[in-house]
C-alpha cells in the first residue's frame, strides 16, 4: 500500500503544531465521492502546493477549506478552531479567474479594507506598488490585462492580511514576468507568517516554492511529502506517474 | 461601500419633496363632475373662467360618461354633479347623495350619418320613425354603450320604436362601450349612423363627409341638471363654494353666459333655469 | 393620409411656439413620471435585490409574480387606485383623489413590478459572478446587496429607463385617477385621448410625436450619461 506509506512519511516530515486539520472530509454530489475521506495536516507555516490531474478535486478541497462549501462529512480545523465566522474572515483566496469589482483599481482595494473597519489612502498605495500596481490607482479595474488583474486580486486578498491564503492556480495565463512577480509576492507574504496554500500544475513554479506538496487524484490524497522527497523520490505511483509527464488514470 | 445607500436616501428625499410639493395647490376650488360632451363642446372653457373672475373659486372638471359621473359623486368624489340624465339625478337626489336637482339649461341631439344614407332618412324630423328604418335595413348604428346620458337617451328612442337593440348587437348595432367622440370616430370609420349632442358634432373634427341626417324632433331635446353633493353625506364637500356655482350658474349672469357661447356661429345651450 | 402631413406642422409649430399650455402638460408629464420612476426605483430596486439575493422558501413564486405582475394593465391599476382613493375608499381621508400625486401612486405602482423584476434579473446575473468571492471575503449580505446595486448601476438605469417608458405613456390609469382635469391633472397621453375623443387626430398626432420625441431625448440623455460613465468604469 504505496499511498498509506506515502501519508506516514508525510506525516513525519510535517511540523508539530499544524495549521489546518481536516479529517475525515467527503463531498458528495451526483452520487459521487469528489472529495472521498481525505485526511490532511497542513503545516503551520511555509507554502504548501496542491498538485493533482485535472478533475482530482484540487479547487473542491480549497473552496471545503476556506469554508465556501459545505462538507457532507468530516471537519476542517484552522488553529484548532472549527470553520466559524471569525476564522473565515482570516482567510483569503485568489481565484483562477479573477472577479473584479465594477470600479476602479484603488476601489477595489478599499472595498476590503472598509469591511474590515480599515481604511487608508496610504495602505491601498503601499500595497499597489507591492503588487506592482502603483500609479494605476484610478483606472477600472476591470480593463487590466489578465496578468494586472490577477495581481490585483493578490493585493486585495493580502490586504486583509490573511492567516491562510488559499491560490487556486494563480498564473495559470500569465507570463513569465507576471508569474515571477506573482512568486515574488506570494513567497514575501508566506515569509510574512501568511500560510499558503498553492495549487498549480506547473512543476517549476512547484519546485520553486513549495515547502510541501499535497498530491491529490480521484478525490484523494495519494501523497503528502516534503518538497524535496516529492520531487526526487515520490511515493506513490500516481504521483510518479504524474510527474513523468504519463497520465494519471482515475 | 455606502454611496448606494446615501443614493437610496437621497431619492427617498428627492420623492418626498416631490411628492410634498403641490404644483397645483388652488386656495379656492371645487370639482365639478360633468359629462364628456359637455366638456368638449367647450362652454366650460367659455362660461368658467367668467364664474372664477367674479368669485376667485376654480371649477376643475373631470369629464366622464354620465355614469361614471354620478358614480364618482356617489362616492364623494366631487362637489357639483351637472349632467343629463334626469331620472338618474332624481334617483341621485332621492337616495340623499344630492341636496337637490335643478334645470340648467338643454341642448339637442341629432343623428348623423353617411351621405350614401342607406336607410333613407337624410331629411326627417322624426327620431323614431327614422330608428325603425335604420333597423329595418339593418343599417349600421354605433351607440356609445357606456350608460352615458347620451346612451340612456338613444335606449330610449330604441324603446318608443320598438326595436330590441340587444338582440342584434354586435350585428348592425354596434356598441362602442366609449366617449362620445370615440363613437362618433367609430362610426364615420365604418359607415354607421350615430346619435350625437349637437355641441360635440359642431365641435368634432373627423366628420368625414358625414352629415346631419335627422333633427328638430321635441324627442331629441336634452336637458340639464345641476345637484350639490350632500354635505351630509359627505362632509368635505365644498358646500359654500359650491352653492356659490349653483347660484351663479341658475342665476341672470350664468344663465346669460350659457346663451352666449357660440361655436362656428351656433349657439349650443339653451339656459332654462326656473327662479 | 394627409393627416400625417398635417401632424407633423402641427407637432412643430406647437414645439416652435412653445405653447404655453403644452408645456404645462409636458412639465406635468415629466414631473409626475419621473417622480413615479423614482418612487418606483426606490422600492423595486431594493425589493428586486432581495429576491435576487435572497434565499427564502417561495422565491421561484415571488419571481414568476413580479414577472407576471409586468403587464398589469394600467385600467386595473387606476380602477384599484381610484377605490382606495376615493372619497369613499379606505384612503379618502388623504385628499388626493384627482391629484398630481395620484397619478405618481398609480404610475408607480404600474412599474414597481417592472423595476423590480428587471433589476431581480440584472443583480442575479451580478450575484453568480460575485458571490462566491464575496463568501470568501466575508462580505455582510447588506454590503453586498448595496455593493451588488452599485456595480449593476448602469443596467439599472436601463431599468429604470424601461419602467419610465411605461409610465409616461400609459393612459389608462392617470385618466381614472387624475380625471384629466385642465392645467391640473392634464397630461401628454390624457390630452392625446382628449382630442383624440374631439376627432382631432392631426391634433392628437402631434401631441403624440412630441411625446415620443420627450421618451426619445429622456433616454438618448440618460443613454449619453451612461456612456461617458461606462467608457472609463466599465470593462
Ligand atoms: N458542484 C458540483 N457538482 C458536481 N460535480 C462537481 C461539482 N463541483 C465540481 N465537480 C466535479 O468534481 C471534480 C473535481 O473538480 P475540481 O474543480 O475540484 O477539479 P480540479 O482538481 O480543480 O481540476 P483542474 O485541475 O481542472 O482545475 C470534477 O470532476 C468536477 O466536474
Ligand atoms: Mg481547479
Amino acid at each position: 500500500m504505496p499511498e498509506a506509506i506515502a501519508i506516514a512519511q508525510a506525516r513525519d516530515a510535517v511540523a508539530a503544531k499544524p495549521a489546518g486539520e481536516v479529517s475525515g472530509l467527503t463531498y458528495q454530489a451526483g452520487g459521487r465521492f469528489l472529495i472521498d475521506s481525505i485526511n490532511l495536516r497542513i503545516p503551520g507555516d511555509g507554502i504548501t502546493v496542491l498538485m493533482g490531474p485535472n478533475g482530482a478535486g484540487k479547487s473542491l478541497l480549497l473552496r471545503l477549506m476556506h469554508g465556501l462549501l459545505e462538507a457532507t462529512a468530516g471537519t476542517v480545523r484552522w488553529h484548532g478552531r472549527g470553520l466559524d465566522d471569525d476564522v473565515r474572515r482570516q482567510q483569503a483566496m485568489v481565484f483562477q479567474r479573477p472577479v473584479l469589482l465594477r470600479r476602479s483599481v484603488a476601489a477595489n482595494i478599499r472595498f476590503v479594507l472598509k469591511l474590515r473597519g480599515r481604511s487608508s489612502d496610504q495602505q491601498v498605495e503601499q500595497i499597489l506598488d507591492e503588487v506592482g500596481l502603483g500609479g494605476r490607482a484610478a483606472q477600472p479595474a476591470r480593463l487590466l490585462s489578465g496578468g494586472e488583474q490577477q495581481r490585483l486580486t493578490l493585493a486585495r486578498a493580502l490586504v486583509t492580511e490573511p492567516k491562510v491564503l488559499f491560490l487556486d492556480e494563480p498564473t495559470a495565463s500569465l507570463d513569465p514576468t507576471s508569474t515571477a512577480a506573482i512568486e515574488t509576492i506570494v513567497r514575501r507574504a508566506s515569509e510574512r507568517g501568511t500560510k499558503i496554500i498553492f495549487v498549480t500544475h506547473d512543476l517549476g513554479q512547484a519546485h520553486r516554492l513549495a515547502d510541501d506538496v499535497v498530491f491529490l487524484n480521484g478525490g484523494r490524497v495519494a501523497e503528502h511529502s516534503p518538497a524535496a522527497t516529492f520531487f526526487d523520490a515520490p511515493a506513490s505511483q500516481a504521483a510518479a506517474d504524474y510527474l513523468a509527464g504519463r497520465l494519471v488514470l482515475r | 461601500m455606502f454611496k448606494p445607500l446615501t443614493a437610496m436616501m437621497t431619492s427617498l428625499t428627492l420623492v418626498g419633496t416631490l411628492l410634498a410639493a403641490p404644483a397645483f395647490a388652488a386656495d379656492k376650488s371645487i370639482l365639478l363632475q360633468s359629462t364628456t360632451s359637455t366638456a368638449n363642446s367647450g362652454l366650460y372653457d367659455y362660461i368658467l373662467p367668467i364664474f372664477t373672475d367674479k368669485t376667485g373659486i376654480r371649477v376643475n372638471v373631470v369629464a366622464v360618461g354620465t355614469g361614471q359621473a354620478i358614480k364618482n359623486a356617489q362616492n364623494g368624489d366631487g362637489d357639483v354633479l351637472l349632467v343629463h340624465a334626469k331620472s338618474a339625478e332624481e334617483k341621485f337626489v332621492a337616495e340623499g347623495y344630492g341636496v337637490a336637482r335643478f334645470d340648467v339649461m338643454y341642448n339637442d341631439f341629432i343623428i348623423v350619418g353617411p351621405p350614401s344614407d342607406p336607410a333613407g332618412i337624410a331629411g326627417s324630423s322624426d327620431a323614431v320613425a327614422a330608428m325603425k328604418k335604420i333597423a329595418a335595413s339593418n343599417s349600421l348604428f354605433a351607440s356609445r354603450g357606456d350608460n352615458s346620458g347620451t346612451h340612456k337617451k338613444e335606449k330610449s328612442l330604441w324603446k318608443a320604436a320598438s326595436v330590441d337593440t340587444t338582440a342584434v348587437s354586435g350585428n348592425w348595432y354596434r356598441e362602442t362601450g366609449s366617449g362620445m367622440g370615440a363613437t362618433l370616430n367609430a362610426a364615420v370609420g365604418m359607415g354607421a349612423y350615430a346619435l350625437t349632442d349637437r355641441g360635440t358634432w359642431i365641435s368634432f373634427k373627423n366628420k368625414g363627409d358625414y352629415k346631419i341626417v335627422v333633427e328638430g324632433d321635441d324627442n331629441l331635446f336634452n336637458q340639464y341638471g345641476v345637484i350639490l353633493v350632500n354635505p351630509s353625506k359627505h362632509s368635505h364637500v365644498k358646500k359654500a363654494e359650491g352653492q356659490a356655482f349653483i347660484d351663479w350658474v341658475l342665476g341672470d349672469e350664468g344663465q346669460s353666459a350659457i346663451a352666449s357661447y357660440k361655436l362656428n356661429g351656433q349657439q349650443l345651450f339653451f339656459p332654462n333655469a326656473k327662479h | 393620409m394627409q393627416d400625417f402631413s398635417h401632424a407633423f406642422t402641427l407637432a412643430f409649430g406647437l414645439v416652435l411656439t412653445a405653447d404655453a399650455d403644452l408645456l404645462e402638460i409636458i412639465a406635468l408629464s415629466l414631473q409626475v413620471s419621473l417622480t413615479a420612476v423614482l418612487a418606483a426605483c426606490v422600492i423595486g430596486l431594493p425589493l428586486g435585490t432581495l429576491v435576487a439575493v435572497g434565499r427564502f422558501r417561495g422565491r421561484a413564486a415571488v419571481v414568476i409574480l413580479l414577472n407576471a405582475l409586468m403587464g398589469l394593465p394600467p385600467v386595473v391599476v387606476g380602477l384599484l387606485i381610484y377605490l382606495l382613493l376615493s372619497n369613499a375608499g379606505p384612503l379618502g381621508w388623504l385628499r388626493l383623489l384627482y391629484t398630481p400625486e395620484a397619478m405618481i401612486i398609480a404610475q408607480t405602482v404600474l412599474i414597481t413590478p417592472i423595476i423590480a423584476a428587471l433589476s431581480r434579473e440584472v443583480i442575479e446575473q451580478l450575484h453568480q459572478e460575485y458571490a462566491e468571492q464575496f463568501r470568501s471575503l466575508s462580505v455582510p449580505r447588506a454590503a453586498a446587496a448595496a455593493a451588488l446595486l452599485w456595480d449593476a448601476r448602469y443596467s439599472l438605469l436601463t431599468v429604470a429607463l424601461a419602467g419610465f417608458g411605461r409610465a409616461v405613456a400609459e393612459v389608462g390609469a392617470v385618466i381614472i385617477v387624475g380625471g384629466n382635469i385642465d392645467h391640473l391633472t392634464r397630461v401628454m397621453t390624457t390630452a392625446i385621448a382628449l382630442e383624440t375623443s374631439k376627432g382631432d387626430l392631426a391634433l392628437a398626432l402631434a401631441l403624440g410625436i412630441v411625446l415620443i420625441t420627450i421618451a426619445l431625448s429622456v433616454n438618448a440623455a440618460v443613454m449619453a450619461l451612461r456612456l461617458t460613465a461606462t467608457r472609463y468604469a466599465y470593462a
